[in-house]
């Protein structure tokens, strides 16, 4: 599994330098000779000198690459010598295409390097200890292995840039910035949003926003992608957890979390366990102990999303194919990435009316707890402080929008990154992997193998399809797909297309929903067409694609989310990232959803128990009713891409 | 006025050349240009003839050709005189080698700075389209479609770096790309570019004319040719000079006027800075090789001040990408400033020349590695004007 | 800006697009037409044709931001830029800038209070063998002295208007 490289193919948008390099060889299996210190072998032409030393254990310093990321051969610290080049080489940028002979430590490339490291340090203002990056720092590690024990050409003493705080995702500090680019190309090449750039040119270089606006002010989608990325502290997410902290140390108030399924997935990163280490029942340990009240599954509400997308998705078809009635266009968008939504209503508002009026897991989440759940317990939601453990960056601006306030308040107090709650997790003493595991708590501990997957791109599409199409054949979805696996839309393709064929026969139809059209038979025989991207750039090819009445334009149903690899690879996760890191995560995540069908659990949200409570109990009037219309569903705003 | 010797362009019969490549198959063209051993003219010395084969049997479906004009070394004007008098000779060699590569289109990279120059060269080109030396069928044959445009620089001294120009041209931002691929296969818009010199261009007209041999009996065996020099400075006859490849800095000296010079830098702002005791050497590839600039200096001036000059131009035209020359220029600038206060050790003095040696080698591109040339010419050569000085104010 | 304004301004940047196409390598040729005509790269302005020309606006600002020569402040009518290389400065670019200062009230980097003269630094213009050297707007003047620095401003008020001096004008600065 590995991520399509946006800078390989034709549509990108990186300058032809910063390309991966399409190396024309005479017949694509020919290898080239490399003698790199003392090995010598043969490797596939046009593979670089990093890569090559990589393969072989050599370890070579990087700082602007990223395996994410096109080329981009700026900051020097990874030269080489090459025999016969009178100039040192930057091995990360240069391709083999004929036999050379490498040094990647002579006292010539020592020296540069280290020379390189004291040139940035001269530059980077801050001290390491209190810096959020402190032990996580690819300077700072550079330092210590380049032995750096002084500033030899000096450090400075003053801040010269102002801390950007305006967004309510991310903080940008120039001061601590490094030049190396990678958020530029995580920001234009990447995700194709185009917040960032390099202005000016020699010393007076930055990293820019357009006109030098606060990044609350621009087109920035919130995705966190360029935090993930970046090698120092110049880019981070907003903290809160000193509100966090301060509710929890507020006798008064009563403090509920409720936990994604991404930042289980990946919270083990932040203590020293291998990618893929899933957390999901210690953290709930740690949690409780950190002094949560109580501790949430916020898979809960995205087995409620399922019900109410599906159903929205059911309704869109009939009134489209049934009654020709556009007004809600199909194709249907999910609308569950914050990071996503606001890059339709930036680049594509006149899409908007296809994005589900549903709001996100957390949303719904946080509009039930200071409602449903606050008047089963008779707490006064004044009192409730709703937090969200998220792997992402966006989700704090979208708890801040103001149409998120349905329950009478702000439905969700703050929102918690993987990183923030590592910390607080730190600050309190505890060690995450000697936790003993415990549950979730009720009403909402109750969750599915659906819930779960959201996490990892295609995952909504799967458990929305594991839904349809039982509501829909009356059958179990493991007549058409082995254990209910729907490997068609599952993968790290960057856009990817399915087409499920409806059987002739229709129903029954669960009673949940049964109501929703007067008949089911215009479904027979039907061919659903889904589609998937993740990241923005590809969420942009689609939309493109769907502009010019491609096959994009066709579906019924496209899964979008803002990050690469979906919600694993959000903006809020542990640094680094890269596409094993994000496809180890995947694992823990299919893994878990797995062990929900070994333990005898459900999987599929329209089982969840609690869910069909709610229904009962509360949201009468059923998926897409009135009270579902007032707490659970949202609308949007037509942005615009000018910069006001 | 600016002239100031004999030149062998006066008296080159205009498309004369242009004429003879179109009877001959492109091979033979660079096999001319080849046989005559020129090497680039803009300083950095890549044989053209190779660099014409590699473009020529690149794939593309398109290729170009790319006059460098953005002339923006410290000291050189040679250029800007070539385009003033001899612009049919620059155009009639970009058309000789789009012949010679396959090329279809050409485009002049002119300098922000020399926009009144502009006009000229619109009606230069003009009239040749007029002639049919441009446009389809170039003189009637059939195989072969050529036009040329001026394309506008911007006021940014790395553009006369060829990938810089390239991206540049590309509408970005002028930053030099990673080498390789070199231009020859992946050049503008990704098609096989070559990038020469004004002055390269005017030679292959020269030498479709007078032939490979006559070229090569000028110079040296490894610096064929004449070539055009621009002599500023403290001399008495500033301007643009001709001379064999391999004419010494005496000689230079001589024909421009001036018996007392303290220091000479070859090849402007990114050149090497030579004391009396190395006048003899030789301005050709194989000793000082240079895109053209002579700055002389007489026994008053300061070297710290010249160092100071370059040091700033570089810290003011680094693109800024690359970290060596974003922030070693700065270093090495504020470096100089230091020692010209007295407020420099020797420990800080050799640190320096380490970080312009990094440099040197670190650089992403030719700026970069050239920088800090003449910081350390001048350091090698007048450590005694440069240490000791008496202890002022720290300039603001 | 008024409306009016911006619609004439979007339907010269559309000529503009139709003249120097619509790829990213027309980015700067229509740059250029706007600083020349404008003296100054708006806000506006970016984003339009960052707009018509599919790119991002932060990626026009990083152009315009890069090359001296375009710029995003609002420069004057002549803008006079002396050459500070070292054949000029050995040459008394000094002397010539402190005239200028001085006559013009203002420093390097300033633009007078009438919009009528902004002063820059130049790295070297190529007129080495002629300094010291200046350009006002496209024009190259050399040989300047600190005397001739008060005809040459007359010579730009005198043309002061609607229309920047013609190249033929150029003798008599």
């Amino acid at each position: 599994m590995k991520d399509t490289n946006a800078c390989a193919d034709d549509t990108c948008r990186a300058p032809v330098s910063q390309r991966t390099q399409v190396v024309d060889a005479p017949g694509t299996s020919a290898t080239v000779k490399l003698k790199i210190d003392d090995h010598e072998l043969n490797i596939p032409m046009g593979t670089t000198i990093l890569e090559a030393a990589r393969e072989l254990g050599i370890h070579i310093p990087t700082l602007c690459h990223h395996d994410d990321l096109c080329v981009a051969g700026v900051c020097r610290v990874c030269l080489v010598e090459v025999e016969g080049q009178n100039t040192l080489q930057a091995s990360c940028a240069y391709p083999i295409t004929q036999p050379i002979t490498v040094k990647t430590h002579t006292r010539k490339v020592r020296q540069a390097r280290r020379h390189i490291i004291d040139l940035l340090l001269s530059k980077h203002y801050g001290e390491c200890y209190s810096c959020f990056r402190n032990n996580n720092c690819e300077l700072q590690s550079l330092a210590k292995e380049y032995g750096v024990d002084f500033f030899r050409f000096g450090h400075p003493e003053k801040p010269l840039y102002e801390v950007d705080r305006s967004s309510y995702s991310v903080v940008r500090d120039m001061n601590k910035c490094v030049l190396c680019r990678r958020c530029i190309r995580t920001c234009i090449d990447l995700q194709e949003v185009g917040v960032l750039e390099a202005a000016g040119r020699s010393d007076g270089t930055t990293i820019s926003t357009y006109l030098d606006k606060p990044l609350g002010e621009v087109v920035c989608i919130n995705c966190g992608q360029c935090i993930n990325r970046c090698p120092t502290g110049a880019l981070r997410a907003k903290d809160r957890t000193d509100d966090v902290w301060a509710a929890i140390d507020n006798p008064e108030k009563h403090v509920v979390i409720q936990t994604a399924p991404s930042p289980r997935a990946g919270i083990g990163e932040e203590f020293n366990q291998e990618p893929g280490t899933p957390m999901t029942w210690k953290m709930n340990t740690a949690l409780k102990r950190c002094g949560f009240d109580k501790v949430f599954d916020t898979n809960f509400t995205a087995d409620l999303t399922i019900i109410e997308e599906g159903t929205e998705l059911i309704l869109r078809l009939y009134k489209n194919l049934v009654q020709s009635d556009s007004s809600q266009p199909l194709p249907q968008f999910t609308s569950c990435s914050p990071g996503w939504v606001k890059y339709i209503e930036h680049f594509y508002p006149e899409y908007l009316p296809h994005v589900s009026t549903c709001k996100s897991p957390q949303q719904m989440f946080g509009a039930l707890i200071k409602t449903w759940y606050a008047r089963m317990n008779n707490i006064d939601p004044a009192n409730i402080v709703s937090v969200a453990l998220m792997p992402c960056s966006a989700k704090k601006f979208e708890c801040n929008r103001p149409e998120m306030r349905d329950s009478g308040y702000k439905d969700v107090d703050n929102g918690l990154t993987t990183r923030e709650l590592a910390q607080m997790i730190r600050e309190a003493g505890i060690d995450l992997p000697e936790m003993p595991k415990s549950d979730f708590d009720n009403p909402f501990g109750t969750a599915t193998g659906s819930g779960v997957i959201f996490g990892s791109t295609g995952g909504v599409m799967e458990a929305a399809l594991r839904s349809v199409i039982e509501f829909v054949t009356g059958k179990k979805v493991e007549n058409f797909y082995d254990h209910a696996n729907i490997i068609p839309v599952r993968g790290f393709e960057g856009c990817r297309y399915a087409e499920l064929q409806i059987p002739d026969e229709v129903g029954p139809v669960p009673e949940l929903i049964q109501h929703l059209v007067p008949n089911w038979d215009w479904l027979k025989g039907a061919t659903l067409k889904v589609g998937i991207a993740h990241g923005t750039a590809n969420a942009k090819k689609v939309m493109e694609n769907i502009k010019a009445g491609g096959k994009f334009s066709e579906c019924h149903f496209i899964e979008f989310m803002a990050c690469p690899g979906g919600c694993l690879g959000g903006g809020g996760q542990p640094i680094p990232t890269s596409p094993e890191i994000r496809a180890a995560r995947a694992r823990a995540i299919y893994a878990e959803d797995a062990a929900y069908g070994d333990a005898g659990k459900a999987r599929k949200s329209h089982e969840n128990p609690a869910v069909l409570r709610l229904y009962s109990e509360f949201l009468t009037n059923g998926p897409c009713g009135h009270k579902s219309h007032h707490l659970l569903h949202t609308h949007y705003t037509a942005r615009g891409k000018y910069i006001g | 006025m600016t002239i100031r010797n004999n030149m062998t362009l006066s008296s080159v019969e205009k498309n004369k050349g242009l004429a003879a490549a179109m009877k001959m198959e492109p091979a033979g063209v660079i096999g001319i240009i080849r046989g005559s051993g020129m090497k680039g003219r803009g300083g950095a010395g890549f044989p053209t003839g190779a660099k014409w084969h590699f473009a020529a049997s690149a794939k593309g479906e398109r290729k170009f050709v790319v006059c460098n004009a953005d002339e923006g070394e410290p000291g050189t004007f040679k250029d800007r005189v070539l385009m003033d008098e001899w612009p049919d000779l620059i155009f009639e060699g970009m058309t000789i080698a789009g012949y010679a590569i396959g090329a279809q289109e050409g485009i002049l990279y002119l300098r922000g700075e020399y926009t009144y120059i502009r006009k000229a060269l619109e009606e230069c080109l003009a009239k040749r389209r007029e002639e049919n030396l441009l446009g389809n069928h170039v003189l009637g044959n059939s195989n072969f479609s050529f036009d040329i445009h001026i394309h506008m620089g911007c006021g940014a001294y790395v553009c006369g770096e060829e990938t810089a120009l390239i991206e540049s041209l590309e509408g970005y931002r002028g930053e030099a790309r990673n080498r390789p691929p070199f231009p020859v296969n992946t050049g503008l818009n990704g098609m096989p570019t070559i990038v020469n010199n004004v002055e390269t261009f005017a030679w292959t007209s020269a030498i479709l004319v007078n032939g490979a041999d006559w070229f090569k009996a000028i110079g040296t065996s490894k610096s064929t040719g004449p070539k055009m020099l621009s002599i500023s400075g403290d001399v008495e006859c500033p301007g643009v000079y001709e001379f064999p490849m391999g004419t010494t800095v005496n000689d230079v000296l001589d024909a421009a006027g001036c018996d007392c010079a303290k220091a000479v830098i070859i090849g402007g702002a990114s050149g090497h800075c030579l004391p009396p005791a190395e006048f003899s050497r030789a301005i050709c590839y194989e000793d000082i090789s240079t895109g053209g600039a002579v700055i002389v200096f007489g026994p008053d001036r300061d070297m710290l001040d010249v160092a100071e000059s370059f040091l700033e131009f570089f810290a003011d035209e680094s693109c800024g990408q690359c970290t060596p020359c974003r922030i070693g220029n700065v270093k090495l600038l504020e470096g100089v400033r230091m020692l010209k206060c007295g407020k420099c050790s020797t420990n800080c003095l050799r640190d320096l020349c380490a970080l312009g040696e990094t440099m040197q080698c670190a650089s992403k591109c030719g700026l970069g590695q050239s920088s800090p040339n003449a910081f350390l010419s001048i350091v090698r050569h007048f450590k005694n004007e440069i240490l000791g000085r008496a202890c002022t104010a720290a300039e603001s | 800006m008024l409306t009016t304004q911006q619609d004439r301004l979007m339907g010269e940047i559309n000529e503009l697009v139709e003249v120097h196409g619509h790829d990213r390598s027309a980015l700067i040729p229509i740059l250029q037409d706007i600083q020349s005509r404008y003296h100054a790269i708006s806000d506006f302005t970016m984003q339009v044709v960052a707009d018509r020309l599919e790119i991002h606006p932060v990626e026009v600002f990083g152009v315009v931001t890069f090359y001296s020569f375009l710029n995003e402040k609002h420069h004057g009518h002549f803008v006079i830029r002396v050459c500070r290389t070292i054949s000029c400065d050995m040459a008394g670019k000094d002397a010539v800038a402190q005239q200028l200062r001085s006559d013009l009230g203002i420093d390097f980097g300033e633009t007078t209070s009438d919009g009528r003269f902004t002063l820059e630094w130049a790295n070297c213009i190529g007129m080495c063998d002629q300094g010291p050297a200046m350009l006002v707007n496209d024009h190259v003047l050399t040989h300047v002295t600190p005397e001739r620095v008060h005809d040459i401003l007359a010579a730009c008020e005198k043309t002061f208007g609607p229309h920047t001096p013609q190249s033929d004008e150029e003798h008599t600065l």
